[in-house]
């Protein structure tokens, strides 16, 4: 039986015909979001593994990147708003229910050791950037914040008092990464009404691509063999975890009802097949997976080729399940 | 289409005065309206109201226009008094509001002008100009050829006042579209029967009714108010619907029968209905002993329009004709075939129109509670002024020997008198238009082009920059319904009601009243005596105090109702005297034996579609009014094109998808305008299109309406003149489609 | 307290009084609206084609996504039932628009969302609801489901009902009458 549905007195932008609310904003500040986690968790695990002089990239001079795309995510964040005068109406309620009242706030939070990390280690950045490339023209800017902070009594006293609790801060650092990775999932899968996302497997699938993602910005970053070659197993890791989730999730929604099978169709044989399939699939897991390999056993691969499909392919992950999130439905009609 | 005297004008750069104040107006209002978020009870305790009835249909609705503590129209709701309303208005007099906050309003009057290079404009010009103007050419006419080579065209509550300047003129050639373009063969039909026309709201006792047939007549889609009303409550009731129409319409959707139709086969139905009921002797045969002439020529007349031989004709199941003959006998005489309204089809509608009433009285349905109740209503005395000059000939002289039983003037019979090969003797040299489109509502536009090029003054009062206003030699910007006042309504319903209309508000712009117009055109033209009073106030006012109620009461109540101390049904088994030459229902109508036509309602084949080609159909759809809303901001929101329904087999053969965008072309050639986007639907017949009338809009001066959608009018080429009564039959009309934009083609404007 | 819509699909004929309504007493922007009709055709012309409207608006749900992913509370539940935004707490971060499975909300021009209140200001005056009082057919009505009297819960127990994607498990209360 064949159904025709017909809508009027309603074309409303970004809602009809189908939700576009969201865009680019939010998935580049979901991005951000897990691999600003992801960096962090990297950071403080091997500091508490006592790898700390031996991963230097890792655990110190990485520290510097979550500060700043934290920021640039939350500025996202609240570019994105439609009645952005009263942004300050987030800080000031705390939904226990509302992901985006818990990214918000953890977002918040972690921005204080995700300050203080680098600030600790300000000093061994420095030298370690300067050994590698003197010329480099962060190292001015990098040096006028040391001096500030060594300037001002409060901030030498709170930056003592945190190498003194580095263990605990670390610790504590790294739950707060591992909410904001799982956040990054969970904001979307919170969303019930959206039966893509809605799926207990986004919370640890966006998880571990976000840790994918920064363990691919390690490896293309790091100068040290060593580390390099232990992100590259790690992501070979991850990125099979990735893809074993990613077929959880279809064969979950295959066997689900009739809207989740829809939604699944969307991916298999629906409009976004391809995008997805050869994209994200193909150029952002399997294909870097497979440099990696190659890599691994001697081919001379350079690092950054698999990193920056890794990353693409995240970035290109968060864009797909945002709009195609949006795009499922209930029969509503 | 070439004009060479009149060139179409484009009011376009039109005033930028006006255009500035109206945005500033506008733009006041509509912060007003966004910077309130939330309703403060506080503020709408300082909201006031105003009686009017609505004016975006005929139907004239009784309403409360509310305004906020800064006098700016916020609501308009239905009066809970008014019958036509009943507390409700239907969703075009709800968005009315938006007709007064429509920016592209016309805001001065304009006259047509002649510049430099040769090239015709508008140019603004105060009232008291265009008025003058007007009157000296009315003037001339009257001296070079007489008063009476003029017509007025006119529908809606301006139409009063028109004719009263123009009687007092010296001339009774008015005529509206509501008549030969709509009701007039259900008119005709009807009173040859029962001695007795339809009238508006029809009487059928829906609301009463067991069963109600539908001929057509698209009720939901058609949004007269109250009528929507009642198959509401006979919905609740239980009743029966029948509803023949090619299109599951929406009340097709839910009858409990559906005759989908082949277009144009209609007769042979309902001849087979009246087959049914008399050869099953299911028909009330007490009532019709009682009541009717003509039985047994009608019985040997319907002997052999078995349902099989109309099966034949209009594709319908055999058993479904009987069946619901049976149905609706069976609730007879609670039942009803509804009159229709736009009953102008096929050029032999009266004849249809006449088959409808028989049924109606074989189911012995008028005069009986469920059937047809017989309307009451008040007579308003006019207020009294010199009696009108006899003119030395009417629309009568021109119609009456063609038309017979027309009994108002006849648009499409002045057309044709306007024409420079018409008569000397009767030949109309001046238009005078007001509240109708006429290019987009009278057929057809070749006839009318040529007409207009015959005519010395053509003037259009509007309210709006219609297409019409475009051919005007002065178009005069009319103040809408909310801003003015207006004679009352008294039209005949179940009981007698008078509804009045107030202004709300200042009139915006340079517009002014009808009213106002017509009595500043006739002291211009000396006939002051006809015009012995100065506000419409005092006319009003006199009125009512003849009825018994005063100006100042009716601003309270808005509706008043009065008591007509008539009954509405024929009292059971009584005598009734009906209004035909033999006092009886007329089965046979012996007026029609006598002037030639048919005494009996026949069959006659209309042309089928050529292959490759589709009956056009059109309708409404109940958000738009005509071709009059569909530049109002609220109902533009509901509904801003028409698309063209296409039953899948059909779209099928074309390749035609939903959202295709397509062009019709005629059978005589003539392309649409515009394009559309095709629309798939199961819930059309593979051998019709259908669309909404009123849409294609080609001014671009209506900001929203220009370029949407495909004018029907242009399309329209074919037109059957029904023979009785002058209405221009406009469903003999075939299309077919276009994919790509038309070259060379003659295409309608 | 619970106020409820029934719709009878019977008896709508997609008219769109229930929008135009809705627009003029709320003073929704022209281009947005809190209501919208809904045409379903189904079947094969001419034996099996059938069609009904349906009017929807916020389903004012009993058990409401919208409200929970709030994250500043501007989105909450009133006395009834009824799901309203408090224009000055509401970031417009769409969460809510986002979470609502019938597409209910919608951004205001102005920043903040908006979405059919249930007319809470006329509902507080004994009156009904601008789309159930305007509507010609009757096919709007309202009404307080607790009392067993309101002519919501003669509806809903007269006839038979179904809601829209009950398996979003909203629990709305916006019931079609079929
Ligand atoms: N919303 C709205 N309501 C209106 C109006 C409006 O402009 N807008 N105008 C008012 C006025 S003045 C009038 S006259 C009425 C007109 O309203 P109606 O009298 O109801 O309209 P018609 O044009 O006679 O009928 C249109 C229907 O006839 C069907 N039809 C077409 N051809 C045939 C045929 O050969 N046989 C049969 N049986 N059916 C056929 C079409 O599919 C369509 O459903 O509407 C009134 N109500
Ligand atoms: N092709 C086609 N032709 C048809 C029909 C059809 O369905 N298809 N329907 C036929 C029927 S049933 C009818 S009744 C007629 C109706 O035909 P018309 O009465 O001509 O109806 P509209 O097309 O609405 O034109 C009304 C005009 O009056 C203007 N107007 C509106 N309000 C006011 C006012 O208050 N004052 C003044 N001065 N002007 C005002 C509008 O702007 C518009 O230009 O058309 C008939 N012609
Ligand atoms: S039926 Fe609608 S448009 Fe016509 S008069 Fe009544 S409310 Fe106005
Ligand atoms: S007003 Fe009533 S009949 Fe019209 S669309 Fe709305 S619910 Fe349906
Ligand atoms: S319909 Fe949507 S907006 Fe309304 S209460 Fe339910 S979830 Fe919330
Ligand atoms: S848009 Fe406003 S109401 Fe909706 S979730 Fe965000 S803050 Fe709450
Ligand atoms: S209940 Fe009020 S706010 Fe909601 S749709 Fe109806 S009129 Fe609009
Ligand atoms: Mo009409």
């Amino acid at each position: 039986m064949m159904e025709e549905l017909f809508v009027s007195g309603r074309h409303i932008e970004h809602i009809d015909p189908t939700l576009t609310l969201w865009g680019g904003p939010i998935a580049i500040y979901l991005f951000l979001g897990g691999l600003a986690a992801a960096i962090l968790i990297f950071a403080n695990f091997f500091f508490l593994m006592g790898k700390a002089d031996k991963y230097v990239m890792t655990v110190k001079v990485s520290t510097l990147i979550p500060p700043v795309i934290i920021v640039i995510g939350l500025l996202l964040l609240v570019a994105d708003l439609h009645h952005k005068l009263y942004f300050w109406q987030l800080l000031l309620n705390f939904r226990i229910e509302s992901p985006m009242s818990w990214g918000a706030w953890t977002l918040s939070f972690i921005m204080i050791p995700a300050i203080l990390w680098p600030l600790i280690y300000m000093k061994d950045i420095i030298n370690y950037l300067s050994d590698r490339n003197p010329k480099c023209r962060l190292l001015k800017t990098l040096s006028w914040i040391d001096g500030m902070a060594n300037k001002f009594k409060i901030v030498r006293m709170v930056i003592e008092l945190a190498t003194k609790y580095q263990k605990l801060m670390a610790y504590i650092t790294i739950v707060l990464s591992l909410i904001l990775g799982v956040y990054t999932g969970i904001l979307l899968s919170a969303f019930n009404a959206r039966p893509l996302w809605n799926t207990a497997i986004l919370g640890p699938l966006f998880l571990t691509s976000g840790i994918s993602t920064g363990a691919a910005l390690l490896m293309w970053m790091s100068k040290n063999h060593h580390e390099k070659i232990l992100f590259s197993k790690f992501d070979l890791v991850l990125i099979a975890v990735e893809i074993f989730l990613i077929i959880h999730l279809f064969m979950g929604m295959k066997a689900g009802s009739q809207v989740q099978v829809d939604t699944a169709s969307l991916f298999l044989g629906g409009q976004y097949t391809a995008f997805f399939w050869v994209g994200i699939m193909g150029l952002g897991l399997v294909f870097p997976a497979v440099l990696e390999i190659l890599e691994l056993n001697r081919f001379n691969i350079p690092s950054w080729l698999p990193a920056l499909f890794i990353l693409l392919g995240g970035l290109a992950f968060r864009f797909i399940m945002v709009y195609a999130g949006q795009f499922s439905s209930y029969n509503i009609l | 289409m070439k004009t060479t005297r009149r060139q179409f004008i484009k009011i376009t750069g039109m005033t930028a005065a006006g255009t500035a104040v109206a945005g500033s107006v506008i733009g006041q209002v509509l912060k007003a309206v966004e910077s309130k978020t939330e309703i403060n009870s506080d503020e709408e305790s300082k909201w006031t109201r105003t009686p009017t009835y609505c004016e975006i249909c005929f139907w004239k609705c009784g309403a409360w226009v509310y305004k906020d503590g800064e006098g700016k129209i916020k609501k308009i709701i239905g009066n809970n008094d008014d019958h036509h309303a009943r507390g409700k208005l239907c969703p075009r007099g709800t968005g009315g509001i938006g007709s007064y906050y429509d920016e592209d309003r016309l805001k001065k009057p304009l006259i047509r002008d002649v510049d430099k290079d040769g090239k015709q404009t508008f140019r603004e010009a105060e009232w008291d100009e265009a008025i003058d103007f007007i009157a000296k050419k009315m003037n001339g006419i009257k001296k070079k050829y007489g008063p009476e080579h003029m017509a007025l065209f006119v529908h809606g509550a301006p139409a009063k006042h028109f004719e009263h300047l123009f009687s007092s003129f010296g001339n009774e050639n008015h005529a509206e579209p509501a008549y030969a373009q709509c009701a007039g063969p259900r008119e005709a039909g009807f009173f040859a029967t029962f001695g007795s026309g339809v009238g508006s709201p029809e009487p059928a006792d829906m609301q009463n009714s067991k069963c109600i047939i539908f001929i057509g007549n698209h009720i939901g889609e058609n949004m007269h108010n109250s009528f929507v009303q009642e198959v509401s409550i006979a919905i609740d009731n239980g009743a029966k619907i029948i509803v023949v129409d090619p299109r599951l319409s929406t009340i097709a959707s839910k009858a409990t029968h559906w005759l989908p139709i082949k277009p144009s086969t209609d007769m042979a139905l309902l001849l087979a209905w009246m087959h049914v009921l008399i050869y099953d002797n299911i028909y009330d045969k007490e009532y019709i002993e009682r009541y009717a002439f003509g039985f047994e020529e009608l019985k040997e007349h319907v002997k052999n329009f078995t349902p099989e031989w109309a099966s034949g004709i209009t594709t319908l199941d055999p058993e479904l004709i009987k069946k619901s003959a049976h149905e609706m006998a069976a609730a007879a005489p609670a039942a009803v075939i509804h009159p229709g309204r736009h009953t102008t089809w096929y050029g032999d509608d009266t004849q249809r129109l006449r088959a409808i009433a028989i049924i109606n009285a074989l189911l012995g349905a008028y005069g009986r509670r469920g059937g047809m109740y017989l309307g009451v209503r008040k007579t308003i005395p006019e207020f009294p002024t010199v009696e009108y000059p006899e003119p030395k000939w009417t629309w009568k002289d021109i119609t009456k020997d063609k038309y017979k039983n027309a009994s108002v003037g006849v648009t499409n019979v002045f057309v044709d008198a306007s024409l420079p090969d018409y008569p000397k003797e009767h030949q109309i040299k001046g238009w005078f238009i007001a509240g109708t489109s006429f290019i987009n509502s009278i057929p057809d536009r070749k006839k009318i082009f040529k007409a207009m090029e015959n005519q010395e003054l053509i003037v259009v009062v509007d309210t709006m920059p219609m297409e019409m206003t475009g051919y005007a030699d002065v178009v005069l910007p009319e103040s809408t319904y909310l801003e003015r006042y207006d004679y009352s309504r008294s039209g005949k319903n179940r009981v007698a009601q008078v509804a009045f209309r107030m202004p709300a508000t200042e009139p915006l712009y340079n517009s002014k009243p009808s009213w106002w117009i017509a009595r500043q055109i006739g002291l211009k033209l000396g006939l002051d005596k006809y015009y012995p009073w100065k506000d419409f106030e005092e006319v009003l006012d006199w009125q009512f105090k003849q009825i018994g109620s005063s100006l100042e009461e009716m601003k309270l109540l808005g509706v008043k109702t009065m008591d007509s101390g008539d009954l509405i049904y024929i009292p059971e088994g009584e005598p009734y005297e009906f209004n035909t030459n033999t006092g009886k229902i007329e089965l046979y109508s012996t007026d029609f034996a006598e002037k030639g036509y048919n005494p009996l309602p026949t069959y006659t084949k209309h042309d089928s579609a050529p292959p490759g080609y589709y009956y056009f159909v059109y309708g409404r759809a109940p958000m738009h009014t005509f071709g009059r809303t569909q530049n109002n901001p609220y109902l533009f929101d509901l509904m801003d094109t028409n698309s063209v329904w296409i039953n899948p087999k059909t779209a099928q053969l074309w390749g035609i998808e939903n959202g295709t965008e397509i062009w019709l072309q005629n059978q005589d050639g003539v392309v649409s305008e515009f394009s559309t986007s095709a629309r798939i639907t199961e819930r059309i017949r593979p051998d019709s299109v259908y669309m909404v009338h009123g849409f294609g809009h080609n001014r671009n001066v209506l900001s929203r309406a220009f370029g949407k959608g495909i004018n029907d009018m242009p399309l329209i080429t074919q037109i059957k003149i029904d023979p009785i009564m002058g209405g221009t039959g406009m469903r003999n009309n075939f299309v077919t489609f276009l994919l790509e934009k038309p070259e060379n083609k003659e295409v309608a404007s | 307290m619970r106020y409820a819509m029934a719709m009878d699909t019977r008896k709508c004929v997609g008219c769109g009084d229930c929008v135009v309504a809705c627009q003029t007493e709320n003073d929704v922007p022209f281009g947005f609206c809190r209501d919208w009709i809904v045409e379903n055709v189904s079947g094969i012309y001419p034996d099996t084609v059938k069609m009904h409207f349906k009017s929807e608006r916020c389903n004012h749900c009993d058990n409401t996504p919208c409200v929970r992913t709030c994250p500043t509370g501007a989105s909450h539940v009133i006395e009834g039932g009824i799901v309203k935004v408090t224009h000055d707490e509401c970031i417009g971060c769409g969460a809510c628009i986002v979470s609502c499975p019938y597409n209910a909300r919608y951004v205001h021009p102005e920043g903040y969302i908006d979405k059919c209140t249930f007319c809470d200001h006329r509902v507080a005056q004994g009156q009904d609801t601008a789309c159930v009082a305007v509507c010609p057919t009757t096919a709007l009505i309202f009404g307080d489901l607790d009392d067993e009297k309101s002519p919501v819960s003669i509806a809903l127990r007269e006839n038979e009902w179904y809601v829209l994607a009950p398996e979003a498990g909203t629990k709305p209360q916006l019931y079609f009458l079929k």
